[in-house]
């Protein structure tokens, strides 16, 4: 059971890396228009982050 | 799931749109760039925002655009002298339309930010639901002693920060009404989840295997998902409708020594002098004291003649100057005016709204004492069993609490609401109202106003065909220099024919009568039929020849004929109630297949017919736009306005149709029966999950692993069941 001393906190680990990414995503307001990130990313061109 | 308070509908129509004035003054004023927001509703596809993008980069004076595609909405940053008129042109130059807005960035900023910071609460009790899941499932799965109490120490690790953040709203929400000592919802949620947390704390701290951290998580999980759901719904349909309510300012132009000064309406004072340009909308009631004029009262009483006015006449608030400048002076303001009466009828209507019992409530009524009693029943039960085992006895209401807790409920009816109100909102409806869908199942008669609603209020030519080829050219010839809406038929009717051509001399328009020039010497005239020689309506007149008339007829609206007939097959009995002559309204009841119509009904009948209806219990679903209709509107069990009424009508209204296509509300009417079988289901659904679970929770069978498979296997049914809503 010695195992459990490195393997619960890498869980713990791998699930807070998820939680700080939703968190980055909640930040860089990426849940704002759905729609159009789906249409955007079949476009020609580059197209970076949403802007402000 | 206590149902969260619509905000109440502003104190008068243009109240909603004066801090929007403020604000522009105020963006104009300072130096520098300033985000401009503008209303898109045609936009569709990629290329639209390929093309708006690309296309406004490209103008001077712009540093940013962003196209919000969900929301049909752009952002665009400008440089300082740039006008928001200068861009709207651009983007109708790019083929779309496009309008400005202002209100609606505010409001919708705030109830943005509520529904950001619960998808944040929601995400954390996600993310510790998840892990604490984990811990348990090698509870569940045999670990014993050390390694079981470790777990358990973990969980209440991540457990209680969990709860103390994403739990707040519920805590919040209940302390709110118990210090008022009543009860909602979220007092049984909030008991069940601090009682959970402590007693699993207590037993953890005691080497005990009944720890419930696992369930007091995913409680919080579901519950805050469906809180969600109904706060996205909800921001929706408000930044919706305040995009529609930032289209209209309320200004007036005031005459002064110093010449004229466009002033807002509050600053209006009795006995002020006002300038009304033709196009634009009476803003007080007043007297004319110069000048003459038609004007358009079909907003006031469902007229679609045009009015004549000249000096000594009286105008109200409301109605629109078609041809000539009038000045008019203010005879009330404010509070006196008809157009405020009737938004106090509005806001009357909406306090008994606000008392209508949704389906929620009452489930909410029934279940809230009914848990509280049955854990203190089975606390006291096993209390009397076995007196010396008080934890088995606390162990055992816990769990019945938990267990009853209404995941399953408090998910059932915002799951349904939002998939129906996205449906709707692809049809072009907005449901402004919370409990608008459930009142729109219950629909058993419907009352229609005509003009504007089932017609466009656009006038027809309908006799090109009988004026003589000669006056015809004539008259489109002379209709091509007004903006009466008429003249504009005619252009409209005479605009794919090849008619003489007619070179004209000294076109005049004679504001309130017509327009009159010269052809190769010989005067002639388009106007009213009166000025012309005694005829009725409209005429066009060639030297000393006869006058010849010319009829019109409003444009049924799309979809309309085929709404009727829909509301027929549905058995709904349909009444027509209009402020136009009978003449008119018994023309379009006929064309429409309406038996029971009314005609020259004043406002106040309007209401009268309306509240008659509601004494004699029946469920009245009423469409209208005008403010004759405002009244009925507000008295109607559920109401709807096309997107074109005034703003009045709007507010009022708990549904706002922004589609030209009237069919939609027959969508909208199985969309809602459906919708309400779906949360009926949903509440069977959980009251057999609870019949199942209880008696096994009372007897003290329910270990922690039937509680979460229970919960969540209920609350996924729940969900997927929801969105069978079609």
């Amino acid at each position: 059971m010695d195992v459990l001393v490195v393997l619960i906190p890498v869980s713990l680990g791998l699930g807070l890396a998820g939680l700080f990414g939703f968190f980055w995503t909640m930040r860089h307001r990426q849940y704002e228009d759905p729609d159009g990130d789906a249409a955007r990313i079949l476009r020609p061109e580059y197209d970076d982050a949403p802007k402000g | 799931m206590s149902v969260t308070e619509y905000p109440g509908p502003a104190a008068c129509p243009g109240c909603l749109t004066v801090p929007t004035i403020l604000r522009l003054v105020a963006d104009t004023a300072s130096a520098g760039s300033r985000d401009l927001q503008l209303s898109l509703p045609t936009i569709h596809c990629a290329a639209c925002i390929s093309t708006l993008e690309g296309g406004l980069m490209r103008l001077s004076g712009v540093e940013d655009v962003r196209v919000n595609l969900t929301r049909k909405r752009a952002t665009v940053r400008v440089g300082p002298g740039v006008d928001d008129a200068e861009i709207i042109q651009a983007i109708a130059g790019l083929g779309y339309q496009a309008q400005s807005l202002d209100a609606a960035t505010l409001s919708a900023g705030t109830s943005d930010r509520m529904a950001r910071d619960l998808a944040m609460r929601l995400g954390v009790a996600g993310f510790s639901m998840m892990n604490v899941m984990l811990l348990s499932v090698a509870v569940w799965s045999g670990a014993g002693d050390a390694t079981r109490d470790l777990f358990h120490w973990l969980s209440a690790a991540i457990t209680v920060p969990t709860i103390a953040f994403s739990a707040r709203p519920f805590f919040a929400s209940a302390y709110g009404v118990l210090r008022v000592a009543r009860l909602n919802m979220d007092v049984p949620i909030s008991l069940a989840i601090l009682l959970a947390v402590g007693m699993s704390i207590y037993e953890t701290a005691l080497h005990g295997d009944r720890a419930y951290f696992d369930a007091a998580l995913s409680l919080t999980f579901f519950l805050l998902a469906g809180r969600y759901l109904d706060q996205r719904m909800r921001t929706v349909a408000r930044s919706a409708a305040a995009e529609l309510a930032a289209l209209e300012s309320p200004t007036a132009l005031r005459l002064t020594d110093g010449g004229a000064q466009t002033v807002r309406l509050d600053q209006v004072t009795l006995g002020d002098l006002l300038l009304v340009q033709p196009g634009s909308r009476v803003p007080v009631d007043g007297d004319v004291t110069q000048g003459s004029s038609e004007i358009d009262r079909a907003f006031l009483t469902g007229e679609t003649d045009p009015v004549a006015v000249g000096v000594g006449a009286t105008v109200r608030a409301g109605e629109i100057n078609l041809t000539g400048p009038l000045w008019v002076r203010a005879t009330a303001v404010g509070q006196d005016t008809l157009l405020h009466a009737l938004a106090d009828l509005v806001s009357v209507a909406e306090a008994a709204k606000s008392r209508y019992n949704s389906l929620a409530d009452r489930a909410a009524r029934i279940y809230a004492p009914l848990v509280h009693l049955l854990a203190l029943a089975a606390f006291a039960f096993w209390v009397w069993v076995n007196p010396s085992d008080v934890r088995f006895a606390v162990n055992v209401a816990v769990a019945v609490l938990i267990i009853t807790c209404p995941c399953a409920l408090g998910l059932a009816v915002p799951a349904v609401s939002t998939v129906a109100s996205g449906r709707l909102f692809k049809a072009g409806l907005l449901v402004k109202h919370a409990t608008a869908l459930e009142r729109l199942a219950e629909v058993d008669m419907v009352v229609f106003d005509k003009t504007g609603t089932l017609t466009k209020g656009i006038p027809a030519l309908t006799n090109p065909g009988d004026l003589a080829p000669d006056a015809l050219a004539v008259a489109a010839a002379l209709a091509v220099h007004s903006g009466h809406p008429r003249s504009q038929a005619i252009v409209a009717a005479t605009a794919g024919q090849t008619l003489q051509v007619i070179p004209l001399d000294a076109v005049t328009e004679r504001p309130g009568f017509g327009i009159e020039a010269l052809w190769n010497g010989v005067p002639v005239r388009l106007g009213r039929g009166d000025w012309l020689g005694g005829l009725e309506g409209t005429a066009v007149r060639i030297g000393d020849a006869p006058a010849q008339a010319l009829t019109f007829q409003d444009t049924l609206r799309p979809g309309a004929q085929a709404l009727i007939a829909a509301l027929a097959f549905r058995g709904l009995p349909v009444l027509l109630l209009s402020g136009d002559t009978p003449a008119a309204v018994a023309d379009m009841a006929d064309k429409l297949g309406i038996t029971d119509w009314r005609a020259g009904v004043l406002p106040t009948q309007k209401a009268d017919v309306l509240s008659g209806l509601r004494e004699q219990g029946r469920h009245v679903l009423m469409v209208g736009d005008g403010l004759n209709d405002v009244g009925a509107l507000a008295l109607a069990h559920v109401s709807i306005a096309p997107a074109s009424a005034l703003e009045a009508a709007r507010v009022g209204a708990d549904l706002v149709l922004v589609s030209l296509d009237l069919m939609q509300i027959d969508q909208a009417l199985t969309l809602a029966t459906s919708a309400r079988r779906r949360i009926l289901e949903n509440f069977a659904v959980a009251a057999v999950y609870n019949i199942l679970a209880v008696p096994l929770a009372f007897l003290g069978l329910a270990s922690p692993l039937a509680a979460a498979v229970a919960m969540s296997s209920s609350s996924i049914l729940v969900s997927l069941n929801a969105l069978r809503v079609r």
